[in-house]
């Protein structure tokens, strides 16, 4: 894992974004993705971010995880300033700090669930049969101890996207980005998937983005924050917090 | 990663197996065609390194090939036994002349007349008789490899000329008292061997009849110093061996057009290959652009990716340069076990090497510009 920046250590927000804007083409075709977003995750907390297609949702995880760069305004990952680092060193913290949980899973075919989970070690340069064995223990948390040697074709919807997030977590990464992470899957299998990145992911400091449409994950989100055509429209606390709160 | 890669390479059993066939076909045609080039090129000077017991050859400068001799005075050969540092100087008679066998079959053959004294320039191994059965009276030799295929007997002979068999040369008798094993020779004529007296009296009257002159230099004398001498002193065209065997191999590659068509073969198996290879990795790396896409966006370097990428093209381009080879001797053994034209050195499968890791990098290199271009928020699309 990165160190953590001096702003950052100071009790910033894992994700500060001030009037972020993202634009494409140019002239008469210019599209405006994001127009001008502040938002602000706190360290641990699981965001989920709704709205209608095309209101700029994908846009902005893109921009917090660094692998698209914003048109305007500012925005700090844990108080670090990607949009200022070059390919290379954007590249690497992605490596080190951030894990994606994608739409349609996205597992290498070829590749077994264990291989598949320990892609991230393997990028950092960990050993083979230690980023394996790492991968194994991560798979028996997400709840697939005797599916490691199945390849993704073996594996049901659910069971794919448990092992994508498990390739998301093996690393540690403090930030997890996650797009629509239940939208392939049935309401049940969606329910379970989410139950199992509350109990697993979003743990200790680690921070969650969650674009998503589906209303019935909702109960598991801190906040949420609502979208249409790249604003912010509004941001409400989630059950997850208020269960949270309760708790303390 | 290198797991990875190659396991993404493999997961795909047909587009894998496709690669490495397509490959393997450019590699057969590239190996074949280039390995029956070098054998026609080698054949063309076979008859050369038969005769490689002199150290030059003394010729009319005019001479384009070794078949194709202008008549030299016969006191050429005094002229350079006369030259210092010459140790030995022999006539040598080469033509083209009408033959007819036993059942009448009509061939044309290529008379060779060896010096009657010493025999030089005889062919290296004799199969039956002895080189000096050649001093017989109408003796001849003719080879012992494939005379189904030259001299066969085709008008109720029904077989081929074999030895103590009669048959005339220029309509005059000569008698097969020996065989011979050479080098396969380019020309499909039957070289036959007799004395160069014989020779002359078989071959048609011209007013020069000496071909060539073959000399041996001295030992201790340098070959190109007596070279220059002899032709200083003759005015005629000195060559060593290796000179005539490459003038030979120029002018008939050249001339015939092989050198053009077989290079046009090789070429076209580099393209196909290059097309086939190139296009299938191409396809390969398109389906699995989202993948490295995914990989870009959980951090993966370019360093990475492009050793991804060469492992992979590394990878079906060894696989399948191994295969085309093996078939490509392989049916070079078939070939050759023909008589015909199939010769590998060393050069010829380097070559092929260097030519299919040269394809596969650049299919490797387009698929690469390909993967560096793509959006890392591709994964999100």
């Amino acid at each position: 894992m990165a160190m953590k920046s001096a702003a950052f250590e100071a009790g910033l927000p894992a994700v500060a974004c001030r009037n972020v804007a993202k634009t494409y083409g140019e002239g008469e075709t210019t599209v405006h993705a994001l127009r001008g977003i502040d938002l602000a995750i706190q360290p641990g907390e699981l965001m989920m971010l709704v709205g209608p297609s095309g209101c700029g949702k994908t846009t902005l995880i893109s921009i917090i995880a660094g692998i698209l760069d914003k048109s305007d305004g500012d925005c700090q990952v844990f108080g670090e300033n990607l949009a200022a680092m070059d390919a290379g060193r954007r590249t690497a913290w992605r490596r080190d700090n951030a894990g994606f949980v994608f739409q349609s899973f996205n597992l290498v075919p070829a590749l077994t669930a264990a291989e598949n989970v320990a892609i991230p070690l393997l990028i950092a340069g960990t050993p083979h049969a230690e980023a394996l064995a790492r991968a194994a223990d991560m798979l028996d948390r997400v709840g697939l101890a005797n599916r490691r040697h199945a390849l993704p074709a073996q594996l049901s919807g659910g069971q794919q996207q448990r092992v994508a997030i498990g390739r998301a977590l093996v690393h540690e990464p403090r930030l997890v980005v996650c797009d629509e992470p239940t939208s392939a899957l049935d309401h049940e299998t969606g329910h379970q998937v989410m139950e199992v990145l509350r109990d697993v992911a979003a743990r200790g400091e680690r921070t969650l983005v969650v674009v998503t449409h589906d209303e019935r994950i909702f109960e598991f989100a801190d906040s949420i924050a609502r979208m249409d055509d790249g604003r912010i429209t509004g941001v409400a606390s989630g059950a997850r917090r208020a269960g949270r709160e309760a708790q303390r | 990663m290198n797991r990875i890669a190659l396991k993404m390479l493999m997961g795909d059993r047909l587009k894998y197996f496709g690669l490495i066939a397509g490959i393997a076909f450019a590699t057969m045609l590239i190996v074949q065609q280039s390995s029956i080039l070098v054998g026609f090129a080698r054949q063309t000077g076979s008859f050369i390194r038969d005769t490689a017991q002199a150290d030059l050859w003394l010729m009319d400068p005019q001479v384009r090939f070794s078949q194709d001799p202008v008549p030299l005075r016969d006191t050429t050969v005094q002229l350079a036994r006369g030259v210092s540092g010459v140790e030995w100087a022999v006539p040598l008679y080469q033509g083209f002349l009408r033959g007819k066998m036993p059942d009448g079959t009509r061939f044309t053959m290529i008379l060779v007349g060896l010096d009657d004294a010493t025999l030089m320039g005889a062919p290296p191994v004799i199969v039956a008789g002895s080189l000096a059965d050649l001093r017989r009276d109408k003796a001849v030799f003719i080879q012992a490899d494939k005379p189904e295929k030259k001299l066969m007997m085709k008008r109720g002979g029904g077989r081929p000329l074999a030895l103590g068999d009669r048959f005339t040369a220029n309509d005059q008798d000569a008698v097969v008292t020996g065989t011979y094993r050479a080098r396969e020779s380019f020309f499909w004529e039957p070289v036959l061997y007799t004395t160069y007296t014989r020779a002359l009296q078989y071959a048609p009257p011209e007013r020069n009849s000496l071909s060539f002159v073959l000399v041996k230099v001295k030992p201790g004398h340098d070959v190109d110093a007596v070279k220059a001498e002899i032709e200083r002193s003759t005015g005629l065209a000195v060559r060593t061996n290796e000179e005539f065997v490459k003038l030979t191999a120029d002018y008939i590659l050249n001339t015939t057009g092989i050198l053009v068509n077989f290079g046009l073969a090789v070429a076209l198996g580099v393209l196909i290959g290059s097309l086939v290879a190139g296009q299938t990795f191409y396809n390969f790396t398109l389906d699995n652009l989202r993948h490295y896409g995914a990989l870009k966006a959980m951090g993966v370097s370019d360093r990475q990716l492009i050793g991804m990428l060469l492992l992979q093209a590394a990878t079906v381009a060894l696989l399948g340069y191994g295969i085309g080879v093996g078939l490509g001797s392989g049916m070079g053994w078939i070939v050759a076990s023909q008589g015909l034209a199939f010769s590998m050195p060393w050069y010829v499968p380097g070559f092929t090497l260097l030519a299919i890791l040269s394809v596969c990098a650049i299919a490797a290199w387009l698929s690469l510009s390909r993967v560096f271009r793509l959006d890392p928020a591709v994964v999100f699309k």
